[in-house]
């Protein structure tokens, strides 16, 4: 198959990592992948921030990239931005009333598949140690990212895919499903609010004793990165692709933060 | 007959008045509200407890989920036809004995009932709980025109007798333990037993020996309602403390203030609703009392009925096409017991009669978003979902809670030519974002930020003052030396 990666801005920027991990899962898998130049960010923190105009520009900017090359299927290693371009877009372009745009984005938006989502349903990725020879040798707790859980309606593919790593000791996390309190610029216009969640599910992951919080979403996890980071805990965060990405001859390299496996 | 003025696009639109716009800034005030560690630790206690009843009542039904859609559908179908409903609904309850008076704010509505009261000579009158009515403000009006309103929900009671303010929908008194009720009652009731104690069972018979008195004597009471049907002219309330069954039956005078939008079809949408209500506001299978009553009946009951349908900014809410579903809620407060800003700030910081999610989104739509501090409401969310997900009759509090953000900056813009920080912030932003060509030259200065992080590889604190409060407790990793774009092009790939 011929796969677009969407690698979005964050991951981009600040967490490429997680995306040559993708390229590396995808590849092994024997599918070819390309990367759109055009591409730049889905407009998710625009449209959140109530800045529509502004969000149409970088979604159209996003649904010319991706039209621009031939593919099979796209993928985010993000379920928050693969929300926002499946369910964001054509919202954005109907207020506007570009029908044809919003055409386009409903095209696209068909195509655009959550990593785990594209290796569950459509690659028949269930056991991770076997078909992609994962191996991680660490405690790990999981954290589902919200815009995952339920606007995509995940279920438990990220955390099932997870447990299939060779070596891996997954923890459950307490109150995994409460929000880390991110919500793009939620996190600066009520950073107090955001703050007090964020000590919860920092307290929550440092509970479990698990050395890493691993999940799917790189702004959730530089959120509670960012957190963990401040109250000085020796947990960090990774992301799910660099651990299915991890095997034995080529093992991910884990956050420095962390003292790695202990309970 | 009044005319029915709903949905009427030719009238002026009718904006709501009352205890509905939000009187601060929602950061300010949550900020306030979130250094009360025993308010926190009493909200925590709370909604968690309701959540996990919640879960688990639902989770017993096999077709939840088409009772939901059953709910959504039938109030969508409501809101469509409203004006009819509501005719339909007046011809049948005046032709039972019943009167309908229209109220188009929260002053008419306050003007309606006073005036109702004093015809009867009562000074004095009981209450169900009513958030209509806490909308509007009824009691402190009553006040002022000389007339006593005596709550007679055990938490209504000690709100209104602690003289605060709800901080919840369905738990008016989330945020007091029991030793501040006990407290509440020793200083506000003359008759108390001096010795009582926080024993709940203890308090709970002081408040019943305290309404008893006020039942008995009471010739008027106030109610809201959580049901109209159209068909029959009938109201329902859905209680549990048995106070309502009370008022409905015991005065010869019952007046209702009852919002425009709580009108269903007929008896037969109950089977979806009294499934839906219990289950998702207390948590229980059903809920111990179920009021119904249709006008007058000769000698049994109140023998003058009343109505006040309120319309109070809802016709401005149906007229918002992206925001009207809004209408739809039963109020049962399942959105916000699930909220983790909710769960954090309580009901206060939202500083309307509806707090939490659907009150960040009812607040604005019904008073307008540039009306006192509506405008911060809509931000008062990460966008979890959760509120979505809880929510019986699905509303898409996520989705609206967007819409109205881009109301807001569309109605900042408006009033101010000055950029705000978050408009500089979000332009710089957009000409980052719109091109992979404008990001790729951006994050050529990625190395800059590994310079600002220092020895230990973190950002510590960023100027201005949105990126400022997030490093206030986050710290932000240094950047990686090359973007994957880079990388990728580098490596020679397309
Ligand atoms: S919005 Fe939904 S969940 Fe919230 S109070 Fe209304 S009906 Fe209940």
């Amino acid at each position: 198959m011929r796969i677009a990666l969407f690698a979005t801005c964050i991951v981009d920027a600040m967490y490429p990592s997680t995306a040559r991990a993708t390229v590396r899962i995808l590849e092994r898998l024997g599918h070819e992948v390309v990367f759109p130049a055009g591409q730049a960010c889905c407009g998710q923190m625009h449209t959140n921030s109530g800045y529509f105009d502004a969000a149409r520009k970088v979604a159209a900017n996003h649904i010319t990239a991706f039209e621009s090359v031939e593919y099979d299927v796209a993928v985010a290693p993000s379920g928050s931005c693969v929300a926002s371009v499946k369910h964001q877009h054509p919202m954005l372009a109907e207020r506007a009333g570009d029908t044809d745009l919003a055409e386009r984005a409903t095209a696209v938006g068909a195509k655009t598949y959550e990593l785990t989502q594209l290796l569950v349903d459509v690659l028949g990725v269930t056991d991770a140690a076997e078909q992609l020879g994962s191996y991680f040798p660490h405690t790990i707790t999981y954290h589902p990212s919200c815009h995952g859980m339920r606007l995509l309606r995940l279920g438990d593919r990220q955390l099932d895919l997870l447990k299939t790593v060779g070596g891996i000791d997954v923890v459950e996390l307490p109150e995994a499903d409460a929000c880390c309190g991110f919500g793009g610029t939620f996190s600066m216009k009520n950073a107090q609010v955001s703050t007090a969640m964020l000590e919860d599910k920092a307290e929550n992951i440092r509970s479990t004793g698990a050395g890493l919080c691993a999940g799917g979403d790189a702004s959730c996890l530089l959120h509670i990165g960012g957190g963990l980071s401040r109250a000085g805990s020796a947990a960090g965060t990774l992301h799910l692709a660099e651990i299915l990405a991890s095997t034995l001859e080529e093992p991910a390299e884990v956050p420095s933060t962390t003292t790695g496996a202990t309970r | 007959m009044s005319s029915t003025f709903v949905g009427m696009p030719t009238l002026p639109s009718q904006r709501g008045h009352g205890n509905l716009h939000a009187e601060e800034p929602f950061p300010q005030a949550a900020t306030r509200e979130l250094g009360n560690s025993q308010l926190r630790a009493n909200l925590r206690h709370a909604t968690h407890t309701i959540r996990d009843k919640r879960l688990n009542v639902v989770g017993e039904l096999p077709d939840w989920e088409d009772l939901r859609q059953a709910g959504s559908d039938t109030k969508d179908a409501v809101m469509a036809d409203l004006p009819a409903k509501l005719d339909e609904f007046e011809k049948n309850f005046t032709a039972r004995g019943g009167v309908v008076h229209w109220a188009r704010d929260a002053e008419e509505a306050n003007r309606i009932v006073t005036d109702l009261v004093r015809a009867t000579g009562s000074e004095e009158i009981v209450k169900v709980k009513s958030m209509a009515t806490q909308e509007i403000g009824l009691n402190e009006h009553l006040e002022e025109q000389g007339i006593a309103a005596f709550e007679t929900d055990l938490a209504e009671l000690i709100v209104q007798l602690g003289h605060d303010k709800p901080s919840h929908i369905l738990v008016p008194a989330i945020h007091k333990n029991r030793t501040e009720v006990r407290d509440i009652f020793l200083n506000e009731m003359p008759e108390v037993d001096p010795d009582l104690t926080d024993n709940p069972a203890e308090l709970a018979m002081a408040a019943r020996a305290h309404l008893r008195q006020k039942f008995l004597s009471a010739k008027v009471a106030i109610s809201g309602a959580n049901f109209a049907l159209a068909d029959t002219g009938t109201l329902g309330v859905v209680e549990s403390e048995g106070n309502g069954r009370m008022c409905l039956t015991l005065p010869e005078t019952l007046i209702t203030v009852m919002g425009i939008e709580k009108v269903l079809p007929s008896a037969q949408d109950l089977e979806v609703f009294m499934q839906l209500l219990p289950r998702s506001s207390t948590g229980e299978r059903m809920n111990p009392y179920t009021s119904l009553w249709t006008g007058v009946t000769e000698g049994d009951g109140p023998q003058n009925v009343h109505i006040v349908l309120l319309d109070n900014g809802r016709t401005n809410a149906l007229a918002d096409k992206y925001g009207r579903t809004a209408l739809n809620c039963i109020r049962c407060s399942a959105c916000m017991n699930v909220c983790p800003v909710y769960e954090r700030t309580g009901g206060h910081a939202y500083g309307s009669t509806y707090p939490g999610p659907i009150g960040a989104i009812l607040s604005p739509l019904m008073t307008g978003i540039e009306a006192e501090d509506n405008g911060s409401l809509p931000y008062a969310s990460s966008l979890c979902g959760a509120c979505y997900d809880a929510c019986p009759v699905k509303i898409n509090i996520p989705d609206i809670l967007v819409h109205l953000r881009g109301e807001d900056v569309k109605a900042q813009h408006a009033a101010s030519r000055v950029p705000t920080e978050m408009d500089l912030l979000m332009k710089g932003a957009e000409i980052a974002l719109s091109s992979g060509k404008v990001l790729n030259l951006m994050e050529k200065a990625l190395p800059l930020g590994r310079l600002a992080a220092g020895r230990d590889k973190k950002i510590k604190k960023l100027p201005g003052k949105l990126a400022g409060a997030w490093t206030s407790s986050r710290d932000i990793p240094a950047p990686p030396a090359q973007s994957f774009r880079d990388w990728w092009k580098k490596e020679g790939r397309s």
